[in-house]
Formats: C-alpha cells, structure tokens, sequence
C-alpha cells in the first residue's frame, strides 16, 4: 500500500476521531444535565467550544514550553491512537499496528499528560503546580494496577500485540478477557476511573478548589489545541480497552457501540460518587485495584 | 446626619473625583464591526510593544458570520461576582433556569472566559481587579453590566467609595436594569446580548482598545496611588 495513500486516511481517520470524541463528550454533557433535571448543552457544544477558541486572539508570551504543551498533548493522543487497531481485518482501520505496539500504547498514555504538565508549569500561575502534582501522583497510582492487568493478558495470549490480544479473544463472548480474566478486567476498568480524570477522580482539575488545575492560564487556540488532543486521547483510550478486554470489533458499528460502552462505565460512576482526595484516590488505587490485578496475574500463571 | 442638607456646598467637596466631569466623550459606537477600520489608531506604548490589533477586516462576510454565529453559542462566563447581584447569577446553573442549554458555563479564570459580569455595585477598590480581569480576558470580549448600580449607581449613588457608572471605565456591552434583576431577567440579557454577537454589534472590546487612553483616564482619575499598570496582561 502507497504510504502517501495510508498517511492521508490516516489523517482523515484522526479526524473522525477527534469528531467523535468530542460528540461523545456532548453526549455525556447532555447525560450528565439530564441526571440533574436539567436539559443540558446541545451535543455538539463542545464543537462550538472548540471553534470558538480558536477564533480567539492572544498576545501574551509564556515561553516556549507552554506553546509545546498542547502540541504534546496532542501528539500524545495522535500517536497513542495510530498505534491502536479501531477495527481489527479492516486494511484502514487497523491503524498502524504492529508486534509489541501495547508497550508503545503504554508509554504514549502517559506522554500526553506529561508534555501538558512541563507546559502548564511554565505557565507560573500557582495552581497550576498543585493540579500538575496530584495528577501525576494519581496517575502513579492508577498504572499499578493497569500495569497488572496488562501483565496479565499479555501472560495469556503470549504476545504483546494487540491485534494478537484480540484475535485470542475472537469466538463467543465468554472468550473476552472481561470475562476470560474477571480480575484483570475489574483492575483495569478500575484504572480506567482514574485514567479520565472524571469524579471521584477529578481533584485534577476541581474547579471549585483549584480553578481548573493546570490548564488554568490556556487559552485560545492553546485550548482549543488541547480540547482536540483530550478528545482524541478519550477516543484512544476507550479502543484501547476495547481492544483488550471486549474483544475487539470487526465492523465499526461494533466498535461505536462498544466504546461508547466502555466510556460511560466512567461516567455512570462519576455520576454517582463524590470527589476523592489525592490520598484516598492513591489509597484506592493502592488497595482493592491492586490486588484484582495481582489475581489477575496469579489467575493466568496457575490456569496454565 | 439623618437631616443633612442636601444643598450644601461642602457636601460636594466631600463626594470622591467622579470622572463624569463633562470631559471628552468617547465616539460613538460603530454600528457593525464592518464598519470599524481595519487600522485603528491605538496607542502603542501601552502594549508593551505586543500591539493588540482589532479585529482582521477584509474576511469574507461568510467567514465572520460563521465564527460570530460560534461565538454567540459558546459564552464562557467568568465566574466572578462583586456585589448582590452575583447570589442572582447562581441559579442559572441550577435545573430550574440552566443556563447550560444556551452553551454559557462558568469558567474560573479570566483566561477562559469570554463574558465578564459586574454583578451590581462596584467599590473602586474591586474596579481595579475588575479591570484587569477584563483585560486579561482574550479578545473579543463582552461586559455585561448587571442592575441598577451599574448604571447610575442605584442604591449606592452617594456612596463615597463606589463607582457610579460603570461605563465611563469599561465598555458595557448590555445592561441588564434592576434592583436586583431576577435570573429571568439575567435570561433574557443573555438572550440579547448573543443575538448582538451573533449580529456583529457587541464590539465594546473594540472600543476599548480604540478608545483606551479615555477609559485609563478615567480609571487613573479614582487610582491616585499609581498603583496601575498601563495594560494588564
């Protein structure tokens, strides 16, 4: 295949994913109005919100790491899903995949945050510090058990390719690694909680506490950059989980369906439970998450 | 002091140096932001050398509606209250009045924020923070001045250390009379004001910048201290 022809449905493939990303983000906005009586945004609100920080204008000169800040964000997010297969047998939407791209996918879910974090520190505001050092103290905390649980379907399938991970789990349903490794599954999907940063997890960014953590002196198009690179980040995330636990897809209404699924176990949850402290988010994280995932391990290595 | 005579002369003296001494008027405002030419004069010492250009004319007319119909859909409110009138701005992110259905949240910082609201009377020591919140907030920008204190002073008009008017020292772009304005009201000002942006006809912003050595002295004539800086960034 032309490599002009792969990069050009690339770009077109990253696009449709910041689209979805960000429609996914309106729908939960509106889910979210709905469980509190109220009628909520337009689901294509944060499209608007996105335009119209574009269409703002800016002098003001932090220095050039706060420009790269939302360009790593961004990348970050970009390659994290390029590496990713969306629709695994599609020529177009595997991606750019290829032998031992989860350890790549690791690495590239924890760039992004700290590209945004040496940027969002050169900012100087105050709060910005405080929301960079508990994000990435929970997220010290949370990769444990994401880490155990990737262990431990790499132990079962025997590669560290995703699209082998989901072609172990093609058959019927009871083949999926959520039920194949129930423990697995549980510390991930606990890890996910974290990873999008929504409630109990979001002392990040509590507007009520600290104004919107880091990002707090970006603006215009620096955060219309960086609402493009969370969409994407959101989308690659919820594939990511798709490819390992729910077994894949082989259409993209499949793939649709079962993102938005994953998606929405985080946002079910942040409905309900109230904000956690950055201790006690470690303490969880340290504590049952963990523990799943050690099982989950322990699971594969003694199922042999 | 409940029998003061109102006429007396002294009382005059004692009253702070209001701005509103018959001094130059601003020009009036250009109806659209067309109309507006595309190199005002501003003064460019105080940018700092980073000169803030108005806005770039000669895009297409389709182009600025399409981004002046985005912005009217996406105002970011800055969440920041000075006087009663901010304990009416918080039930409209409540389910009754929601406010989030016309796209308008509260941003916490003047950075994100595209909608400054003086929510009632203003003492002259928060005009400070207020202004320069409003000049920290990026470009195009909308004040919306909410009940009767910011308009005449109201309750307040002989106050010795409020503000009267408030737009002898910031462009108000809608005014929202009452004391105080129920959220309806608030509503209904919101309503109007995007109907203005989406028109192309809220460009106090613009005004600001075009007229900015008349709003600083203005604002310089109740900061005798010094303690101002010529643009806050």
């Amino acid at each position: 295949m032309d490599i002009l022809v792969r990069a050009a449905v690339a770009v077109v493939v990253v696009l449709g994913a910041i689209l979805y990303g960000l429609l996914v983000q309106g729908v939960i906005r509106k889910v979210m109005a709905r469980i509190q009586g109220r009628i909520g945004p337009p689901v294509w609100q944060p499209v608007y919100d996105l335009f119209k920080l574009l269409f703002l204008r800016t002098a003001i000169w932090h220095g050039v790491m706060f420009w790269l800040g939302p360009v790593f964000r961004a990348a970050g997010g970009i390659g994290l899903f390029l590496l990713i297969p969306v629709v695994v047998g599609n020529p177009w939407l595997e991606n750019f995949s290829f032998t031992g791209d989860l350890l790549m996918a690791m690495y590239f879910l924890f760039f992004g945050s700290l590209g945004m974090a040496l940027g969002a520190a050169e900012a100087g505001h105050p709060h910005s510090p405080i929301g960079i050092s508990r994000g990435l103290v929970q997220m010290t905390a949370f990769e444990l058990p994401f880490s155990l649980a990737v262990v431990a379907l790499v132990a079962r399938t025997g590669s560290f390719s995703i699209i082998e991970i989901v072609r172990a789990q093609q058959g019927s349903v009871w083949d999926w690694n959520l039920f194949a490794n129930p423990f697995a599954s549980a510390a991930a999907f606990l890890a996910f909680l974290g990873m999008n940063m929504y409630s109990p997890f979001n002392i990040v960014g509590a507007p009520q506490e600290i104004p919107v953590g880091p990002p707090t002196e970006y603006h215009s198009s620096f955060l219309s950059m960086m609402a493009a690179g969370r969409s994407i980040f959101a989308v690659a995330k919820m594939v990511l989980y798709m490819d390992l636990f729910l077994g894949g897809a082989t259409s993209l209404l499949e793939a649709i369906v079962k993102t938005f699924l994953v998606y929405f176990w985080s946002v079910f949850v942040g409905a309900v439970f109230p904000r956690f402290r950055t201790e006690q988010s470690v303490r969880f994280f340290l504590g049952w998450p963990t523990v799943f995932g050690a099982a989950g391990v322990a699971l594969v290595l003694f199922a042999r | 002091m409940s029998d003061r005579d109102w006429n007396d002369p002294r009382l005059e003296e004692a009253l702070p140096p209001v701005a509103d001494d018959g001094g130059p008027r601003p020009p009036r405002l250009p109806a659209r932001i067309e109309d507006i030419p595309a190199h005002a004069p501003i003064d460019d010492t105080c940018f700092l050398g980073a000169r803030k250009m108005p806005t770039p004319i000669g895009l297409p007319e389709a182009v600025q509606r399409i981004k002046n119909w985005i912005r009217a859909r996406s105002l970011w409110v800055m969440a920041y209250g000075t006087g009663c009138g901010s304990i009416e701005l918080r039930p409209l992110a409540t389910a009754r009045y929601d406010m989030e259905r016309f796209g308008i949240v509260m941003r916490p910082t003047p950075r994100q924020s595209n909608v400054l609201i003086v929510s009632g009377y203003l003492a002259v020591k928060s005009l400070k923070r207020v202004v320069r919140s409003y000049e920290q907030m990026p470009s195009p920008k909308w004040l919306v001045g909410l009940g009767s204190c910011t308009i005449n002073g109201g309750m307040y008009w002989d106050s010795y250390n409020t503000i009267n008017r408030l737009d002898l020292y910031l462009p108000v772009d809608i005014y929202i009379a009452g004391c105080m304005p129920r959220p309806e009201a608030l509503l209904a000002g919101f309503d109007r004001l995007m109907k203005l942006i989406d028109r192309g006809e809220a460009n106090g912003w613009h005004h600001y910048l075009e007229n900015l050595d008349w709003y600083k002295a203005n604002q310089r004539k109740l900061f005798d201290d010094g303690d101002m800086p010529d643009y806050n960034w």
